[in-house]
């Protein structure tokens, strides 16, 4: 073995021990720079081996080329583990507060209550297969009473309870036209639900002059009474929790012959009328029971109104339904006032940032 | 209506405890109000009392102290303040430990000195009238220490009811009794009907208009005794709600409690000419009500008159003319018959509603008055020692019986969904006073005449029946098969997406009143006049809520202006609603979505300063809107003569292809003023138009698999050139492959000149079969910057 070649060896030996030393990047450049840069011992044997005799040319080429291979090896790898224990000290020091706020999503808005029940409502009725219809809050008295079958001294035509603009025009006091409408416009089977904003000329504690209401209207061959309750039934259950029932009372409206307001058993104390703690229930005054609509087979007389749309009421006949959404959101939501509706007060409509998904509703 | 349970009981007594009666009447269509309480809450410690001595109180003039034998075997001390009281008398007393109606409580207590162990008791404290001149004597052969329940009820159940329109058959106590009757089977008494007539006295009586007074009726009584009503009348009238006045008044108005048939007592001497003419009143009458009121009546009121003149308003309110008074000795009692409607409209046209009006507007029966004279008789006999001197004289045109209506068992199965067997349906209908004949699977049945207006159809007595039978006990089906899909159309799903879409950008959605204010829409231009269409109520209930909104704008402000008031700092809002216009001959309305800012757009945070709310930031919202529906929104200078309310030069007309939708603008800072915000950026746009623009479903384009090639430019254009038209040359003259053009910044300075401004435009190309090279977008730029020459712009740079 020549002594070029022993050198070259224990260059090899000294630059393997200098870059496992090295602890630092900087100290494995440095070592770099020693051992295999322009200037150090190996380049310059490397360089010179044109002027060593021919039988040491091949095996100092050779050994020299080797170290060089393995020392660069060497280098990536020493590099490749410091530069991971420096990020990880790096990332070690790296400590957010992570209790500051986060950037907030641009989010942050609410649908109304009112805009946010009626919407479920809707969902749950377009589910049982009915389409959403809408007509105008600026009505004739055609389709607000007269197609609707009350009496020409009905009281709520007067002009002390309805806003009238002339005799024959007014603010609709239902969303209950929408009914006459759909059926001129379309032959049975007719299933819609009808949400709008409807007017009445009462402002007191427990009156807006202004309020949301949904109706339903469900006309077929065969519709029955019973078919009546197995909705609404599915309708409560839906809105209010599974272990609802309901509960029929027989009404008086013009427009439904027989007419029943509906109650749905108390979802606060489940119907007992008490609470656990043994106090009457307040939501439901201890009766165990709420009212939440009326309703009613659809009146002969209203049928013969779109006759010639095809509401022959001997082969179709139907239910219909009306209920308050103010009054759905207030026993959801437990919105005492009503004018909390309408003041859009930012802290009120703020508490309605969530989707509203609860568990109230059906899974 | 009130219905006392004592007097209800005479008629029907279901046996049952109050609350469930209640229940079972609301179960059956017989609302419920609640269950009240009339005269004293318990009737223990009300006894009778004899009082045994009375001596003046030492230290009060107007006090007495007696001792009453309470039958305790001990005498009790009471100081009374009557002035009627006297050694001797039988009382109503109340011990110690009772309690008053109105609930106060009675103590031993010492009155200036004395103690007094109980109370001796006038008809007010006890709720029976209104007579506190003293207190109450009673029978002298009753026995001291007797419970008072036991001659009459210190108090008494009233089950209080709401009718429905449909029935004013219930309008009484009696119709109560046969509802109860109808719903428990328990036996309904008759009704007492009165003596033969001992005479046969006529009057003259000319009905002018019978369409208006189907029937008028009436009856003579001679050697009338005016005079208080006996106890228990007074009572009863009393926890009826009704004030007791004398025996002929109280008469008229117990009968009409009883039977729902009102009625009205003439003083027959003071009925002037010895006639009675009912005719349409002539324009302008005028006429005297009981109440001392001068009313003046329109062609369309009926009077009821003499030969004189006017002596009551038909069906609502007797006169003062022939009024029954301590004199009365001869009475006509008036039984009638009115038109239904009219009444209902005159009493609104006077603002006059009375019991009497409130029952014959819902239209009584016909056939009802001669019923209640032979009722009302046997009162007025019993009572007042009348003798009755005339049979019922009577004025009616042609009335019609009721007749059969036939049910048809599959009808009600078919209906109700559930069955309901012949024999029960003519079962439930006897119940209820129909005439029932059974034919096989199906019956005749006639209502009786005081429910023939109500029940004249199949569907009308299958409610009947099913309300009876029970309705809450039928099952819970739903419809067999389902014969829709159910979905939202295009335009409600546009309107959710829109709602959820600006949620998620931080707005609240409000809902504002529909109608507004003159001065709340003039509010909205500098100079104080807005001109708008405006669609106005006949009858508001105030002049704030007068005017149906022709723009959200006014809602919103209010609604940013409450939220100011305490204690926003910036208020992000929405509404999607109806506004109106037309006339009210022609009304018009459609949806609109308005948007408010005022304030930020977004919150200080501790890494980012607010955004402002302003002319762009609402613009993005737009945007979005647009983008997000697939909808096309263009902007254009704003018709500022429409719209003072908006900045000229910070706002937009907001287009569909050339037709103006709504506006985007910052709101005029002295309208800003004016409604106590800081300033604010509106929208305001028809969201009925936009959902008549929904494209069909998104058709898939290529995309490339080759990067897309960028470049920046800087145009330097005059100030006044919108950068839109910038960039509408750029893609014009940009060739197929350049696929976007964006300005990202905007400079103005010394660098571009006076008058100029400068646009970063980011080009963006591409091709979708090869790479870009610089050669590709040199050549699109050689051709964007000839354009744009042509428009008085220059590449810069």
């Amino acid at each position: 073995m020549s002594e070029t070649v022993e050198k070259i060896q224990a260059i090899e030996a000294n630059a393997a021990s200098a870059i496992g030393a090295a602890e630092t990047l900087a100290e494995l450049e440095d070592a770099r720079v020693r051992y295999l840069g322009r200037k150090a011992e190996l380049n310059d044997i490397l360089k010179s081996i044109a002027t060593l005799p021919a039988e040491e040319k091949g095996p100092v080429g050779k050994a020299g080329n080797q170290t060089r291979g393995k020392l660069e090896q060497l280098l990536a790898a020493r590099q490749e583990s410091l530069e991971t224990a420096e990020l990880n000290q790096l990332l070690e020091q790296d400590r957010l507060d992570i209790s500051l706020p986060g950037s907030p999503a641009i989010g942050g808005g609410s649908l109304h209550p009112i805009s946010r029940t009626r919407r479920e409502i809707e969902d749950v009725f377009i589910g049982m297969g009915y389409q959403v219809a809408e007509g105008p809050e600026v009505e004739k008295v055609h389709y607000n009473f007269d197609a609707l079958n009350h009496s020409p001294n009905h009281p709520a035509r007067e002009w002390t309870d309805t806003f009238y603009f002339q005799d024959d025009v007014l603010l609709r006091t239902h969303t209950s036209p929408v009914q006459i409408r759909v059926m001129e416009q379309q032959p049975p089977p007719v299933f819609v639900i009808v949400p709008g904003k409807v007017y009445r000329r009462d402002s007191d504690a427990t009156h807006t002059p202004m309020f949301h209401q949904i109706e339903g209207l469900a006309v077929d061959e065969g519709i029955t009474l019973t078919d009546l309750r197995g909705t609404l039934l599915e309708f409560s259950k839906a809105i209010f929790g599974d272990q609802r029932e309901v509960r029929l009372r027989p009404h008086f409206f013009p427009f439904t012959e027989p007419s029943v307001e509906v109650d749905v058993s108390c979802f606060k104390c489940g119907g007992k009328g008490f609470l656990k703690d043994g106090a009457r229930c307040n939501l439901c005054k201890g009766t165990g029971w709420i009212e939440i609509l009326g309703a009613g087979m659809v009146d002969p007389n209203v049928f013969s109104y779109v006759r010639e749309s095809g509401y022959d009421p001997e082969t179709v006949q139907g239910f219909a339904f009306g209920m308050g959404v103010e009054r759905i959101a207030f026993l959801k939501h437990g919105i005492p006032d009503l004018r909390l509706f309408y003041e859009n007060d930012l802290r009120m409509l703020g508490q309605f940032e969530s989707f509203g998904i609860s568990s109230g509703g059906r899974v | 209506m009130r219905v006392p349970m004592q007097w209800l009981n005479e008629y029907c007594d279901s046996g049952l405890e109050i609350a469930q009666l209640a229940e079972r009447l609301a179960m059956t269509g017989t609302e419920v109000e609640r269950i009240g309480r009339h005269g004293a809450s318990s009737d223990e410690f009300f006894v009778v009392g004899k009082v045994l001595t009375c001596e003046k109180h030492p230290d009060a003039d107007k006090l007495s102290v007696t001792t009453v034998d309470v039958g305790d075997g001990e005498a009790k001390t009471i100081v009374c303040g009557a002035p009627n009281v006297t050694a001797g008398l039988t009382v109503p007393v109340v011990l110690p430990g009772g309690e008053l109606p109105g609930g106060m409580k009675i103590k031993k207590a010492k009155l200036r000195g004395v103690e007094s162990n109980g109370m001796i008791l006038s008809e007010r404290e006890l709720e029976i009238s209104e007579d506190h001149d003293g207190i109450m004597v009673l029978d002298e052969s009753l026995r001291a220490g007797t419970a008072l329940a036991e001659v009459f009820p210190p108090g008494q159940d009233v089950l209080e009811l709401e009718i429905t329109p449909n029935r004013p058959d219930c309008l009484g106590v009696h119709g109560i009794a046969r509802e109860v009757h109808a719903i428990t089977g328990k036996p309904l008494a008759e009704l007492q009907t009165g003596p033969k007539p001992k005479g046969s006295e006529s009057y003259t009586i000319e009905v002018e208009n019978h369409a208006l007074c189907p029937r008028f009726t009436a009856r003579i009584f001679r050697g009338v005794t005016v005079g208080p009503s006996p106890l228990w009348l007074k009572q009863r009238l009393s926890a009826a709600g009704q004030r007791p006045i004398n025996n002929v008044v109280d008469i008229t108005n117990y009968v009409m409690l009883l039977t729902g048939q009102p009625m009205h007592a003439f003083d027959m001497d003071k009925i002037r000419g010895e006639k009675i003419i009912v005719r349409n009143a002539v324009a302008g009458e005028k006429v005297t009500t009981l109440d001392g009121i001068e009313r003046e009546v329109d062609e369309q009121t009926v009077l009821v008159c003499d030969a004189e003149g006017p002596t009551a308003i038909a069906g609502i309110m007797g006169g003062a003319v022939s009024e029954v008074s301590d004199s009365t000795t001869n009475v006509l009692l008036e039984i009638a018959n009115w038109n239904g409607p009219n009444i209902h409209r005159t009493s609104q046209l006077l603002a006059l509603r009375s019991e009497a009006s409130g029952r014959f507007e819902k239209g009584l029966s016909v056939q009802l008055p001669l019923e209640v004279q032979e009722i009302a008789s046997a009162f007025m006999v019993e009572l007042t020692g009348a003798e009755l001197v005339s049979e019922t004289i009577d004025v009616a045109s042609d009335t019609a019986s009721p007749q059969p209506i036939r049910l048809r068992a599959n009808r009600v199965t078919g209906l109700l969904g559930t069955d309901i067997p012949i024999e029960r349906c003519a079962e439930i209908l006897e119940r209820l006073d129909f005439a029932v004949a059974i034919d096989g699977d199906e019956l005749d049945a006639t209502p009786p005449h005081y429910r023939a207006a109500d029940v004249t159809r199949e569907a009308d007595l299958i409610e009947e029946v099913a309300r009876v039978d029970g309705v809450d006990k039928f099952p819970a089906t739903l419809p067999a098969a389902p014969t829709a899909i159910g979905r939202l159309s295009g335009a409600q799903q546009l309107k959710r997406a829109y709602e959820d879409l600006l949620a998620a950008n931080g707005f609240h959605e409000a809902i504002t009143w529909s109608f507004i204010n003159d001065a709340a829409i003039d509010a909205l231009a500098p100079d104080g006049k807005l001109a708008i269409e405006r669609l106005k109520i006949a009858n508001p209930l105030s002049e704030d809520q007068s005017v149906m909104r022709p723009l959200v704008l006014p809602g919103l402000l209010e609604a940013a202006k409450h939220n100011f008031a305490r204690g926003a700092e910036a208020v992000k809002l929405f509404e999607i609603g109806a506004v109106y216009g037309g006339t009210v001959d022609d009304p018009r309305e459609h949806t609109a979505l308005a948007l408010l800012i005022s304030g930020d757009t977004t919150a200080k945070t501790w890494r980012s300063q607010p955004e402002g709310g302003d002319f762009y930031a609402l613009k993005g919202v737009v945007e979005a809107l647009a983008s997000s529906s697939g909808v096309s929104i263009g902007f254009a200078p704003v018709d500022a003569a429409a719209r003072p309310y908006l900045i000229p030069g910070r706002s937009a007309e907001l287009l569909i292809g050339d037709d103006s939708i709504g506006y985007l603008g910052e709101l005029h800072p002295t309208v800003a003023k004016q409604h106590d915000v800081p300033s604010a950026v509106a929208v305001e746009l028809n969201l009925g138009l936009v959902a008549e623009e929904l494209p069909s479903a998104v058709t898939y384009e290529a995309i490339s698999t080759f990067p897309p090639a960028r470049e920046d430019i800087a145009v330097v254009v005059d100030s006044n050139v919108p950068a839109a038209d910038v960039v509408d040359v750029v893609h014009a003259s940009g060739g197929r492959m350049l696929k976007e053009a964006t300005v990202f910044d905007v400079f103005e300075g010394e660098q571009v000149g006076e008058g100029k401004k400068s646009l970063a435009i980011r080009l963006t190309y591409s091709a979708p079969d090869r790479t870009l090279t610089d050669k590709d977008t040199e050549k699109a730029r050689a051709s964007i910057t000839k354009k744009l020459e042509e428009i008085g712009g220059a590449l810069r740079g």
